[in-house]
């Protein structure tokens, strides 16, 4: 299956020069570009691992891209997507948001399901890639 | 018309027994000064032939605030001159012969805090009936700072709403259930796993699908449930449907709530014609629950519509952002529904902006400042298909649900791939727009050049391709934009 987490999932993968053009857009609305990757891709899993600080203050995109191909050399086996924040009053959250790496192989979720009176299942989604200790899902050692 | 001086008869005449024209008894006041913590009404007023439409105009604010039809000695008893509503602008209207747009000022000691019950009481409560007038059309109301502050506001607002669904950069995608009566629980649930695993963030109840006998509510809880939990594992993404709470009683409306959210669902719903009470009061439910509030405007369009009489849906859409809603149906411009584009976006400024200039040209006839109450998300839907991507990015923006029931349901190849021609036309719509193309005029080649990497998007654009609803709109602004030379 295909996480669909993210702007432009349901598009074919970005290539580098239309992350760039992403990047740019976003550097020309003053927002700050962040780099972030996991290897547990949970819906609600907010809080992915920060590669370094959010970039500000960068007037061109070619300096993302530097540092998104050294974080895919590290971490080419995980999800990484770029972030951008806008720190405007009445924002100050992220504005737009996209996958642009993922692990080779997505084996997708498992849905446990808990049964309770009166037909009330409580839910459980897990990634099958997560019964694998962190670092070594997805084709990690 | 504003060359007039006062003709408040003033002293003990004043009193005397008997009956006086309002404009004398101090409800025109053409040298008032509205403060900053009045709220003000714009009317436009039609008043019976003959009669003056200061006087009119004067009976309005006279019959949305204190007085009666004869002088009253108790009067006396208050601070008089203050509560009264004092109409200090009466202009005619621009083309609208026999028409006049009134501005009147209410002291903000007449309204209760934090209640649209008592604010929309007072101002559209007895004085739509008065017999000296044809007709009578609320327009818009400024809104003092000090009063807003009075209200919760949007329980989530759009920035928290994304945050929680983990989506950003794009206008959110929704589809309602159709058939929208009928369909068992079950049949009901498969519409919304299909439509969600599609690719879309939200399904939605329709206004009047509550607990019938075809379906009683918990059974569409239950099975909705299923299929947006099944929907979140097959995607990976957070998804919602909008589990409509609409009952007959408040205690039926939270059990229902409650219901929803021990199932694990991120938003509810409540038609308009629930009421402002019942309104704020899930409001608050939904702020102590962190759940989203979706709002289906039902019944607006019997008092909205129609231009010289009624509640304009700008005033509606100010006092549901005080009631404290998160989504609001604000019209499509190019659906099936009534929505003239410069109005609409009126109101879609209204529901997301925390500063509203005066826009004549949009109908926004006064500045507001909405002092930080959280942002309204407005919710289009009606009509709409994949086709018209472009227009609707351009036309509505960019926070937005856009919301294609039919426009998913109907998909020659299934409802899942209704939904991805949907996101993936979204999607190449929003890459393109931020890579600087002129979308607007490009839409139709960026739809193309995406639907031949994707089927069911080139399907629906084959089926759709000629659907349009181009009828006049029965509601616009007044005032014409001046044409000025761009730069």
């Amino acid at each position: 299956m295909r996480v669909t987490q993210g702007c432009f999932s349901f598009l074919p993968d970005l290539t580098d020069e239309q992350i760039s053009r992403q990047v740019q857009y976003c550097l020309e609305k003053g927002w700050a570009v962040s780099i972030e990757f996991t290897d547990d891709p949970h819906p609600r899993n907010s809080f992915w691992e920060m590669w370094g600080l959010p970039i500000f203050d960068l007037p061109d995109a070619a300096g993302v891209l530097m540092e998104l191909n050294e974080c895919r050399k590290v971490y080419g086996d995980c999800y990484v997507r770029l972030s951008a924040f806008d720190n405007s009053h009445g924002w100050e959250s992220v504005r737009l948001s996209f996958i642009v790496n993922r692990p080779k192989d997505e084996p997708g979720y498992r849905l446990e399901r808990h049964e309770g009176a009166g037909r009330n299942i409580r839910y459980t989604t897990k990634s099958y890639a997560v019964d694998r200790a962190e670092g070594k899902r997805y084709g990690g050692t | 018309m504003n060359e007039h001086a006062s003709i408040t008869i003033r002293g003990k005449d004043r009193y005397k027994s008997g009956v006086m024209e309002y404009k004398k008894m101090g409800y025109w006041e053409p040298d008032y000064e509205p403060k900053d913590t009045d709220v003000i009404a714009l009317f436009r007023v039609t008043p019976q032939d003959g009669v003056d439409p200061i006087e009119a105009s004067a009976a309005v604010a006279g019959e949305s605030s204190t007085a009666t039809w004869t002088v009253v000695w108790t009067d006396r008893l208050t601070a008089a001159e203050k509560y009264r509503a004092k109409c200090f602008r009466v202009d005619p209207v621009p083309n609208g012969p026999g028409q006049y747009f009134a501005y009147i000022a209410y002291d903000i000691d007449l309204f209760e805090n934090g209640s649209i019950a008592n604010l929309s009481a007072s101002i559209i409560g007895n004085v739509f009936g008065f017999k000296p007038l044809k007709a009578l059309r609320l327009e818009d109301m400024r809104l003092p700072v000090a009063y807003v502050k009075t209200f919760q506001g949007p329980a989530t607002g759009i920035v928290v709403e994304r945050e929680r669904m983990d989506k950003f950069g794009r206008p959110l995608l929704g589809a309602t259930v159709k058939p929208k009566l009928g369909l068992s629980g079950r049949n009901y649930g498969r519409v919304v796993y299909e439509a969600l695993k599609g690719g879309l963030d939200f399904t939605k109840d329709d206004e009047n699908i509550n607990s019938q006998p075809f379906m009683h509510w918990r059974e569409r809880f239950l099975y909705c449930m299923e299929a947006v939990n099944r929907a979140q594992a097959a995607s990976g993404e957070i998804k919602g449907t909008y589990l409509n709470v609409t009952a007959g009683t408040m205690e039926d409306m939270y059990e229902r709530a409650e219901f929803a959210k021990e199932l694990g669902s991120v938003i509810i719903m409540i038609d308009l014609v629930i009421g402002y009470t019942a309104i704020q009061s899930m409001a608050k439910w939904a702020r102590r629950n962190d759940m989203i509030l979706h709002l289906h405007r039902a019944g607006h369009s019997t008092y909205t519509r129609q231009r010289n009489h009624g509640v304009s849906f700008r005033v509606i859409a100010k006092w549901m952002r005080l009631a404290g809603v998160d989504h609001i149906h604000a019209g499509t411009v190019v659906g099936k529904l009534e929505g003239d584009p410069a109005t609409t976006r009126g109101y879609y400024d209204i529901c997301r902006e925390d500063h509203n200039p005066m826009r004549l040209e949009h109908g926004v006839l006064f500045e507001q400042n909405w002092a930080s109450l959280n942002k309204m998300m407005p919710v289009a839907s009606g009509g709409i298909h994949a086709g018209q991507m472009h227009q609707l990015l351009d036309h509505l923006g960019e926070d937005v649900v856009l919301q294609f029931g039919g426009g998913t349901i109907g998909h020659p190849m299934g409802i899942q791939a209704g939904a991805t021609a949907n996101r993936v036309a979204l999607e190449a719509m929003i890459l393109a727009r931020n890579e600087g193309r002129d979308y607007v005029h490009e839409g139709p080649e960026i739809l193309a050049k995406a639907a031949a990497t994707c089927t069911p998007l080139k399907a629906a654009l084959e089926v759709w391709k000629d659907v349009t609803f181009n009828y006049e709109s029965t509601d616009m602004p007044d005032y014409a934009p001046t044409a000025t030379a761009s730069m």
